[in-house]
């Protein structure tokens, strides 16, 4: 059984996933678009939470988020269901396909066949969509692979039920109500001042000020943890920017996209100007990365290696705090 | 990012034929997507956050082979996981995953505890309790 789905590459899983499945039921939306309506675009930094041995540092927000802002912003109705036993959870996705429904489904990473062995890790808020069932096969739409794949009854369960932080329980999700009419016009504004509100927050680990406090700790790193844990926090910090998913920059890329396609909805001109403006500071987190790169590369650890990607970071985050004063002030 | 300028180097996602998608500028200033076979600042990364990764697995197996922890540490290592994760796997509190690294204590874990770490690592009993390394 092959239900009637169309694949799109994209560059994050949630985009992607929200994308792919408001496309199959007619809503025509760019992953760029979902990633600015659901105010992906994020910031925060968790010292005291420590993943893969090195402290968190997020570029988006909790997993869910997108999907559910997009859908709220847009009057659309998406549904939720976690599972307490696998056969419960495969029972309803059966169902679902039946019922020709193309289903997203939160996952584990570590067990995807389909991903090459350096990307497994315990990161448990993929997603994706099933969109049938051939034999024992599902027919799995992945949204950052370029082509369909498939995984097999046992492989899917394992992923849906991965455990550790975010464990997806099972979780499926799909759109069960659509507006006849939808007002991207609002949900664009309510969108550009919540994403502004967040980075520009008050509180030192969110937003503008949480990569200020990054800069402040990158200075401390080596002297408090030495030069091979300075370089694993730093390769770790990198990897959360440009790994798989971000499209490159920490996301700056896709909301410069988002705030083109919002300039010509909106037309807005001066949203087209900052757009460019958002594309020069991803270009910055590029070359962020490119100098971190260079320190663990290379195993050095003097101290002014590390002071001057501080003061890097520190530039981006005064160009983002004025940047987003003036996204505030353009809508 | 210009266009042009997405990066095409060689990396691990070009052994497979896996390709990510990127946002960049083109001549007109608009927009596009490309695709990119990878980014060299970024594969260093990754081969950093490997080669940690191996280093950890070969000290906990040389802890194993001098009775100084038990074998659960060296698959807990190998399967890249942490405390938090296995004791969610297997459903143990983090003290108790703790407590189970000492070997005293594994010696005298009982099956069915340890037909939960066999799962949790996709292995047999006996592959636990008999550790080699080949």
């Amino acid at each position: 059984m092959q239900l009637d789905f169309t694949h799109h590459q994209s560059a994050h899983c949630e985009n992607g996933v929200a994308s792919n499945l408001l496309k199959d039921k007619g809503i025509n939306i760019s992953e760029p678009m979902v990633f600015g309506i659901g105010s992906g675009l994020f910031f925060v930094y968790l010292p005291f939470i420590k993943v893969n041995h090195a402290p968190v540092v997020s570029y988006r927000p909790l997993p869910g988020m997108i999907f559910n802002k997009l859908a709220k912003r847009l009057g659309i109705k998406i549904k939720r269901t976690k599972f307490s036993s696998e056969a419960s959870a495969n029972k309803a996705l059966e169902e679902n396909l039946k019922n020709n429904i193309p289903t997203g489904l939160q996952v584990g990473v570590y067990n995807l066949t389909y991903f090459p062995d350096e990307y497994r890790f315990h990161f448990n808020a993929h997603n994706l969509v099933v969109y049938g069932k051939n034999d024992n096969q599902y027919l799995i739409s992945d949204p950052v692979m370029e082509n369909v794949t498939t995984l097999t009854e046992e492989e899917l369960n394992k992923v849906r039920f991965a455990k550790g932080a975010f464990a997806p329980r099972g979780q499926m999700y799909y759109p069960i109500h659509i507006p006849v009419e939808i007002n991207f016009e609002k949900a664009i504004i309510t969108a550009i001042k919540d994403t502004c509100r967040n980075m520009l927050a008050p509180i030192p680990i969110v937003g503008v000020k949480g990569i200020k406090f990054v800069s402040r700790q990158i200075r401390k790193w080596p002297i408090k943890h030495g030069n091979k844990k300075a370089n694993h926090y730093l390769a770790q910090l990198v990897r959360m920017q440009e790994e798989i998913g971000t499209g490159g920059g920490g996301f700056r890329f896709i909301y410069a996209a988002f705030l083109q396609e919002a300039s010509i909805r909106l037309k807005n001109e001066e949203l087209r100007k900052l757009s460019l403006e958002m594309t020069e500071i991803g270009d910055l987190w590029r070359d962020f990365a490119v100098q971190a790169s260079r320190v663990y590369k290379n195993r050095s650890a003097q101290n002014d290696v590390y002071n001057r990607l501080a003061d890097h970071l520190l530039d981006i985050a005064n160009r983002e705090e004025v940047f987003f004063k003036k996204l505030k002030k353009a809508i | 990012m210009k266009k042009d300028e997405v990066p095409q180097d060689k990396s691990n996602l070009s052994s497979i034929n896996m390709k990510e998608l990127c946002y960049a500028v083109d001549e007109n200033g608009n927009y596009t997507t490309a695709l990119s076979e990878g980014w060299e600042p970024k594969t260093i990364a990754l081969d950093n956050s490997m080669a940690l990764i191996s280093e950890r697995i070969e000290e906990a197996k040389n802890q194993v082979l001098k009775g100084e922890a038990s074998p659960i540490v060296y698959f807990m290592e190998l399967h890249r996981m942490d405390e938090g994760i296995l004791a969610s796997y297997v459903g143990k509190w983090v003290w108790q995953v703790k407590r189970h690294f000492k070997p005293n204590v594994f010696k005298n874990l009982n099956e069915k505890v340890l037909q939960k770490y066999a799962n949790a690592f996709g292995i047999n009993v006996a592959d636990l309790k008999n550790f080699k390394i080949d």
